[in-house]
């Protein structure tokens, strides 16, 4: 063996090692949270009928989460994208038209000008979008202490309940058990941290641990019409769920076509690689 | 390379057409005859499934474009509405969002096989260098595309991207109000992106056309980097290539599908979901996963000006890299260090691809700042020197020489006969 080539052994294990190196580097850059959450408690895990890629919505949780919103959620946050029409749809809490009907007359909508050019008040109908507590974002902070009470249309997609790259793309953003985190994490003592925090209450789930939001569930808030037991874990469970639905309106739609989709285009892989085959197979390559 | 049409037919109307615009016979020679070496191994299927990636993305496009409205005060609300109300419109917007991220992911695949198989070496330096301006000009698309659903991330990355101009010496805040059209990020802003985004696509196409053309006059590299010496060393495009890449898109799509079917949020932020609000800035700034490793690097310099420099001059290095590289032996197959040299550059644009979705602090800092520094040795350093220091290992002397080989080896076992260098 030359001393040429025993040089160019030497800087090929000095590679090899040098790029087994860099990989438990990244191994390691993997296996820790991308986005560090600071002090602020991973979300619970809770057992939502709508994972995975078969998961769909539970109709009972919807209506009961549907309850807990209006009587609740609902005095203090708006729901700006959704139309009362939207809780008879397929996919969602499947109401009857007749009560959806009945739902949106409770509230009032400012409609007009009529013929002689006023406006009106009338009931909501159930194309109307569903009625903010508050005529505007002033208004609602006047009412809740500075806080802006966030609109919750979305707010199940726009929070992440779990963080990592690789802890995401297997267990999803859990946005819904973050709000349940939330709602039910009030309960621990707060830490005397010697800071004033206000009016704020102490959270560990809520990113910061301190939240403008006072505890708004407590058991027996509601009166649930299909005569389950409210609990503050069971309203917390229902109303997550009803925000997932309401971020996420097309979900079982998705899966369902998704599955479609995956088949199809396996079966087609499967074929084109036949065709593929048998093309080449006179070609020496 | 590109071989002459022999294209004939009978039909008089197609005769009639040929004389006048000879389109038939040009597809016959491009499209069908294209003489194309026969060794081409999957990583060489990624150039169609671009094209299929910039076509579904200007065809979705243009139907988002028929029910957006690209005003700061609707422009979140008529997102969602197609996300809620315009049929099949979920659908329509996680493929173009997760598109976005497929287009990049096939992107760097495809230039990273150039690198490996030394695609860009003469006579192929100027399709390596339209490939760059390609994936220049899909950054801007991809960049003013995110903007436009009007999101926090959409509001907070434009104003960090759109900023990074103020570095420039002397008019520098001058021209950031003028890209703007205002002095903030606005209503003015959002229509321009928004006007752009809509332009560059079909940019894109005259680029990816230019691109095609290149291609077709050089012919393809091989994983052999041995340039195609006779007939016998290549095939017809089609049906040997065409069926190849449908079986490769096929799967391709398979992999698209899952991400828009069971996981379409997963590539973006979350925070996106919540509309722009100029008065409350998120607590991580970051953009999508595909522009980390540049973000990575302008941040890991503590110097606005020259982290910008440094971020343009990452991607620029590319245009010179077929001049940088002093080797004349193409593919990695006979290049024993560069080719670990090479799976340290992927490694180490994957950890500042970590890095970027860190805040510069710490150990963030710290790798990101290794990161850099190493990058820009692999191209400035590592490998112009490679090629006056390495020995390659010897050559076959033609690809079907090296198919030969390559055949007679999985027979045996043992590693492929030796044959005689091969002059390239």
């Amino acid at each position: 063996m030359t001393a040429a080539s025993e040089g160019r052994k030497f800087t090929m294990t000095t590679l090899k090692q040098l790029t087994a190196a860099a990989g438990f580097v990244l191994a390691a850059l993997c296996i820790s949270p991308v986005l560090a959450a600071g002090d602020t408690h991973e979300a619970k895990d809770v057992d939502f009928s709508f994972e995975g890629p078969f998961g769909n919505f539970d109709r009972g949780e919807l209506q009961r989460g549907f309850q807990v919103f209006i009587e609740v959620c609902g005095q203090c946050h708006s729901m700006n994208y959704l139309n009362y029409r939207n809780l008879a749809e397929e996919g969602g809490p499947e109401f009857p038209e007749d009560q959806v009907k009945a739902i949106a007359a409770e509230f009032m909508v400012m409609d007009g000008p009529d013929a002689e050019g006023e406006m009106f008040e009338r009931p909501a109908k159930p194309s109307d979008f569903f009625v903010a507590p508050f005529p505007n974002v002033e208004a609602a902070r006047a009412s809740n202490g500075g806080a802006y009470p966030p609109d919750l249309s979305l707010l199940a997609k726009a929070r992440a309940g779990y963080h990592g790259t690789w802890n995401q793309f297997i267990n999803g953003a859990g946005g819904a058990e973050f709000i349940y985190s939330v709602l039910t994490g009030y309960e621990e003592e707060a830490p005397d941290d010697g800071e004033d925090h206000g009016a704020l209450a102490y959270n560990p789930y809520f990113p910061g641990s301190w939240i403008a939001m006072p505890q708004p569930l407590f058991e027996d808030m509601v009166e649930y019409a299909d005569g389950t037991t409210a609990s503050v874990e069971q309203m917390s469970r229902d109303v997550s769920a009803f925000l997932m639905w309401a971020a996420e309106p097309k979900l079982e739609a998705r899966k369902r076509i998704g599955f479609q989709v995956i088949i199809y285009l396996i079966v087609l892989s499967g074929l084109l690689y036949f065709v593929k085959r048998k093309i080449w197979a006179n070609v020496d390559h | 390379m590109a071989g002459h049409s022999n294209f004939e037919t009978n039909n008089p109307l197609i005769k009639w057409v040929e004389t006048r615009l000879p389109i038939f016979g040009l597809m016959q020679s491009q499209a069908m005859d294209f003489p194309t070496p026969k060794n081409l191994n999957y990583w060489w299927t990624f150039g169609g499934i671009l094209t299929f990636c910039l076509a579904v993305q200007i065809v979705v496009g243009i139907v988002l474009a028929m029910h957006y409205t690209p005003h700061v005060d609707m422009a979140f609300g008529s997102v969602e509405h197609i996300m809620r109300n315009v049929n099949y419109g979920w659908m329509l917007r996680y493929i173009h969002a997760t598109g976005g991220s497929m287009f990049f992911i096939a992107v760097y695949i495809h230039m990273f096989r150039g690198m490996y198989y030394g695609s860009y070496k003469e006579p192929r330096e100027l399709l390596w260098i339209l490939g760059v301006v390609i994936l220049l000009v899909m950054m801007a698309t991809a960049f003013l595309g995110y903007v436009l659903p009007w999101g926090q991330m959409s509001f907070w990355g434009a104003k960090v991207i759109t900023s990074l101009f103020s570095a420039v010496p002397l008019v520098g805040e001058d021209l950031v109000v003028w890209l703007w059209g205002g002095f903030s990020v606005d209503n003015p802003t959002l229509n321009r992106f928004y006007s752009l985004h809509y332009l560059l696509p079909f940019v894109l196409v005259g680029v990816v056309f230019l691109h095609i053309w290149a291609l077709h006059v050089t012919g393809n590299n091989n994983p052999t980097g041995i340039s195609v010496k006779s007939e016998q060393d290549t095939i017809s495009f089609h049906p040997y290539y065409t069926m190849k890449d449908a079986f490769a898109m096929a799967l391709f799509v398979l992999v698209f599908a899952f991400f828009v079917f069971y996981k379409p949020n997963y590539l973006g932020h979350p925070i996106n979901y919540q509309e722009a609000d100029p008065l409350v800035t998120p607590e991580h700034i970051v953009p999508e996963w595909y522009f980390l490793p540049f973000y990575a690097i302008l941040r890991s310099i503590p110097h606005k000006l020259l982290g910008v420099i440094a971020m343009f001059a990452s991607i620029f290095v590319l245009v010179i890299l077929p001049w940088l590289d002093t080797s004349r032996v193409r593919s990695a197959r006979y290049r024993p260090i560069f080719k670990q040299f090479f799976w340290l550059l992927v490694i180490d644009c994957v950890i500042l691809g970590f890095v970027g979705a860190n805040p510069p602090e710490g150990t963030w800092l710290l790798v990101g700042q290794i990161g850099t520094a190493y990058y820009f040795l692999h191209f400035l350093v590592i490998i112009p020197l490679l090629g006056l220091i390495e020995t390659p290992k010897p050559r076959p002397t033609s690809i079907s020489q090296a198919v030969l080989d390559a055949n007679k080896g999985k027979g045996g076992g043992a590693d492929a006969v030796p044959s005689a260098q091969a002059a390239e």
